[in-house]
């Protein structure tokens, strides 16, 4: 385990901002703490650089407790939202900053800059200074600066933030091929689900300083742990237990919802696991209306409107709307081939799966 | 962004033309014609007299202690200065805001009180001020007063130059200079420090041109006396109060030029840097926001 | 979540640059302020009320404060012009008006004093002309306001001028599409938004013309009841040894000033 984290708690005044957070993260892999603003999410990540100091709680890094340790001495690289270039130094002087800080002899240090300008593809802009380069520029410089001193942990701060969305795109595929490269243990904080799942060995998904969920990307879209989570990956339709069971349904056909008595719970079900047809087929399936109907490109929203009244919305291909040739207007039946149930007094959580 | 200029010359408006030249002629009046009946003056008996006025033994008395003030002045509150703005910035403790505002009560105290806050607190008849004398080390009416004046009246100078460029930067890049493995001293003389050295720079030169130019404080202070704490504009004022205008005229050129020359050449020299590092054209870039970041004028 | 690095303990370098720095400001600043708190309180009440209501003492904090008002009340129109002029338009030597704009920061101000007599003076054509029209201003209360205008004229300048540079234009174009003239588009969206930097500009500049001495000195004449400020007449009480009469008139001024920077960034706060 590169990173260690245990217990760790840090209050700002009357907010707490991290409330009893540990995980672990293994050598050589590329995790990220996924969450909204406010989670605690950067605050986790500085006080693993030193920046922060926890209230309580302990901090490990490569197999040596770093929670006292002074940031100069943790061995991390740090890359901020803000690139945080020295705006004072050219590109080369701002990567080799590190290696002079270690009194490496010059030939040594032009060495090491020449190689990680040529991975981080610069080498042609060595001479400029940070005003002259595109954001994306900036941040692979920033990127390059951190890693040049080759650090036991890279720590990345919402790295692709302030950044236009293609150029945040390359960006990401890029990284990811240098972590493939370089192997070295990165923790990367972001808000974007997109950004985690793409980018990320791990996630781990962070609200109100605790941690939610932490696992795979994929496991935890399919298998969210809570509400939260299952709201925070991804779009999501919420309902609630009565417009279900109060619909009129044929008897033959119930739908067989795990729904234990109680109506405290909350049902959920991503758009796309939501089924439309023109009529009622062998499966249970509600009755709705077209409210409004939204060729995307390849894909086509459909809003729907149940009959007490909740609104829903459904993806299909948009091949599959022109072969059932949907309108706005038209009633037609909807059937759940996926849907999660979280019960808010128990929290018990349920999954029915149809598969079709 | 700044937002594209109107309106240039060829379709310019009779009323915005008689705006223009009503400012025009008000600058003319107030600041332009005073700074060129001076200059005239001091040059109307020829430029060789004004030069021989200059090299009058009590002239140039007056202008070395001038400088020796001006330079004891600005060393320590550049220094002093620097700390304050870094402390005042990047620390958070109780009595902050009081020190914000303490910081800013200079401005707000006429030159003539903040002298005789002096005479009250080291003047001869003053417990401290006695028995500092007593020691050899008397204040008011010698060097150390007049220092401490020209302290007291430059003192949020450098700070409020400095302040604000620290508050803009932010603290990203000393931090990720902290994760590079730099200690506090290598932070700050190789990222801090240059990142304010214009701030620094442009609040010097208020603090000199301050210096030079401080009168109300001296003049409470010094007690005026020629050839020993007799400054440059004590000097002036001398030769005002002899019916020797000549000399003031001189005197008070010689000041003036120096003090905004300072401040001209600094601000050229300044612009051309800053274009390097805040924001050249050919930035390629337009999301990042090009913001000029500017010392706070006051005096 | 906010860059609260300031959250960290300070480490001990920090701590002595604190300390020493609060020290400086203290020696500096805050003990000679202290002294004349001590000292006045010594002094007691009545012996300071009885100084300010002096007829010279009160004459010469009325005229100091009047003389302020006059300053600011026109300093307000003429700043703002030179600032919209210089923001806006673009016409020839509007590089050199820029940087000259700063030149009574620079000058020292007795030298601004004698400057004003070079041109306005009794010994100078400008001057006669004045006195011919019996408009004398030299070594009159006008004078005064003279030496004010051109030692503040900065202030409203260079507080409105970065404003009105980054204003957004497209709240004017706004107003010009719904069909509002440029008197009304000036008057109803571009002075709102100036409000909080005249009035700051505004703040500044009475809280420094209340403490002008060097340029008023030359200029005024220095008569009793007549052209002397408050500020002379501190000074001339130092002089004659009368520490309690130029505390009492300085604590007036002091007040005067404090209350109209704090009042002016308060002000200034709440239209922003």
């Amino acid at each position: 385990m590169d990173i260690v984290v245990r217990n760790l708690s840090k209050r700002y005044g009357n907010f707490q901002a991290i409330d009893d957070v540990s995980f672990s993260i293994p050598g050589g892999q590329l995790v990220a703490l996924l969450g909204p603003s406010g989670s605690g999410k950067s605050t986790i990540l500085r006080a693993i650089a030193g920046l922060e100091t926890p209230d309580s709680g302990s901090i490990e890094l490569v197999g040596e407790d770093a929670t006292n340790l002074p940031t100069q001495r943790r061995g991390i690289g740090f890359v901020f939202q803000h690139f945080a270039l020295f705006r004072h130094m050219t590109v080369r002087q701002n990567v080799a900053f590190g290696l002079e800080i270690q009194k490496l002899p010059k030939t040594e240090i032009k060495e090491r800059v020449d190689e990680l300008l040529d991975l981080v593809q610069l080498t042609a802009f060595a001479e400029r200074f940070p005003l002259q380069l595109s954001g994306g520029q900036r941040q692979r410089v920033a990127l390059a600066r951190a890693l040049a001193p080759k650090p036991r942990v890279l720590l990345l701060d919402e790295p692709f933030g302030a950044l236009d969305s293609k150029v945040r795109e390359e960006l990401r595929l890029w990284l990811r091929r240098l972590h493939d490269e370089s192997h070295v243990t990165s923790l990367f904080v972001t808000h974007d689900q997109q950004e985690a799942f793409e980018v990320c060995d791990q996630v781990v998904v962070l609200n109100k300083g605790k941690i939610e969920q932490a696992g795979p990307p994929q496991e935890l879209y399919e298998n969210p742990a809570s509400p939260f989570v299952t709201e925070f990956l991804g779009q999501v339709n919420i309902l609630r237990p009565e417009t279900i069971l109060g619909m009129d349904l044929d008897d033959e056909k119930p739908l067989p919802v795990p729904i234990p008595g109680s109506n405290s719970g909350t049902i959920y079900v991503r758009p796309h696991d939501l089924e439309i047809c023109r009529t009622r087929g062998d499966l249970p399936g509600w009755p709705a209306l077209i409210r409004r109907l939204t060729p995307l490109g390849w894909l086509a929203r459909v809003e729907l409107t149940l009959p007490d009244g909740t609104s829903v919305h459904v993806q299909i291909t948009q091949a599959t709307s022109r072969e059932l040739g949907l309108e706005s207007g038209q009633e037609v039946y909807v059937r759940p081939r996926d849907l999660k149930f979280f019960d808010h007094t128990t929290e018990e959580s349920g999954v029915v799966n149809y598969v079709i | 962004m700044k937002p594209p200029k109107p309106a240039t010359s060829p379709e310019m408006t009779w009323p915005q033309r008689f705006l223009i030249a009503a400012v025009l002629a008000w600058f003319g009046l107030l600041i332009l014609g005073p700074a060129v009946a001076l200059v005239r003056r001091a040059m109307e008996p020829g430029i060789g007299r004004f030069f021989a006025k200059l090299a009058e033994p009590d002239a140039i008395e007056s202008l070395w202690l001038t400088a020796k003030i001006t330079a004891a002045v600005t060393v320590c509150n550049t220094i002093f200065g620097i700390g304050m703005a870094i402390v005042l910035v990047r620390q958070r403790f109780w009595g902050r805001r009081l020190m914000d505002g303490v910081l800013d009560l200079p401005f707000a105290v006429s030159p003539v009180i903040a002298g005789l806050m002096l005479i009250i607190l080291y003047g001869p008849r003053s417990t401290i001020g006695s028995r500092l004398s007593d020691m050899g080390l008397p204040i008011v009416y010698h060097l150390p007063g007049m220092i401490l004046a020209g302290l007291f009246v430059t003192l949020p100078l450098v700070v409020r130059s400095v302040a604000p460029i620290l508050e803009e930067v932010g603290s990203d890049q000393e931090e990720v200079a902290s994760t590079l493995g730099a200690d506090w001293w290598t932070t700050f003389r190789k990222i801090t420090l240059p990142t304010i050295r214009w701030g620094i720079a442009y609040g010097s030169a208020l603090v000199v041109a301050r210096s030079l130019g401080e009168f109300g404080a001296l003049l409470v202070v010094s007690g005026n006396i020629i050839g020993r704490t007799q400054t440059a504009t004590l000097y002036v004022h001398d030769q005002v109060e002899s019916f020797e205008p000549h000399g003031a005229y001189v005197m008070s050129t010689v000041l003036a030029g120096l003090s905004f020359g300072m401040l001209i050449a600094l601000e050229a020299v300044r612009n051309r840097t800053h274009r390097q590092e805040y924001g050249a054209e050919e930035s390629q870039d337009p999301s990042v926001e090009r913001k000029t970041i500017r010392p706070t004028r006051r005096h | 979540m906010s860059s609260t690095s300031a959250d960290r303990p300070v480490p001990l370098g920090g701590l002595l640059l604190r300390w020493s720095c609060l020290s400086y400001l203290g020696v500096v600043v805050l003990f000679p302020l202290t002294a004349v708190v001590i000292r006045a309180l010594s002094a007691g009440p009545v012996r300071l009320w009885k100084e300010i209501v002096n007829p010279f003492a009160w004459h010469a904090i009325r005229l100091s404060l009047t003389t302020a008002l006059v300053m600011v009340a026109i300093s307000v129109v003429t700043g703002t012009a030179t600032a919209w002029v210089l923001a806006r338009y673009e016409f020839p030597g509007k590089g050199f008006v820029n940087a000259l704009v700063d030149l009574p920061f620079a000058v020292p101000t007795i030298v601004t004093g004698l400057m004003l007599v070079a041109l306005f003076g009794p010994s100078s054509t400008l001057g006669v002309v004045l006195s011919g029209f019996g408009l004398p201003v030299i070594y009159e209360q006008s004078g005064i306001v003279l030496a004010l205008l051109f030692v503040c004229y900065p202030f409203v300048v260079r507080s409105v001028q970065p404003v009105l540079e980054n204003l957004d234009p497209a709240e004017e174009e706004a107003a010009a599409t719904m069909g509002a003239g440029r008197w009304l588009i000036f008057r109803k969206v571009t002075l709102p938004a100036l409000v909080p930097s005249i009035v700051s500009g505004a703040g500044l500049s009475f809280s420094r013309a209340l403490g002008e001495f060097g340029s008023v000195v030359i200029v005024a004449g220095n008569r009793p009841l007549s052209t002397k400020t408050a500020p002379l007449y501190v000074y001339g009480e130092v002089e004659g040894f009368n520490v309690d009469g130029a505390m009492a008139v300085s604590l007036v001024l002091l007040t005067c000033s404090l209350i109209s920077l704090v009042a002016a960034s308060k002000l200034a706060e709440r239209q922003g």
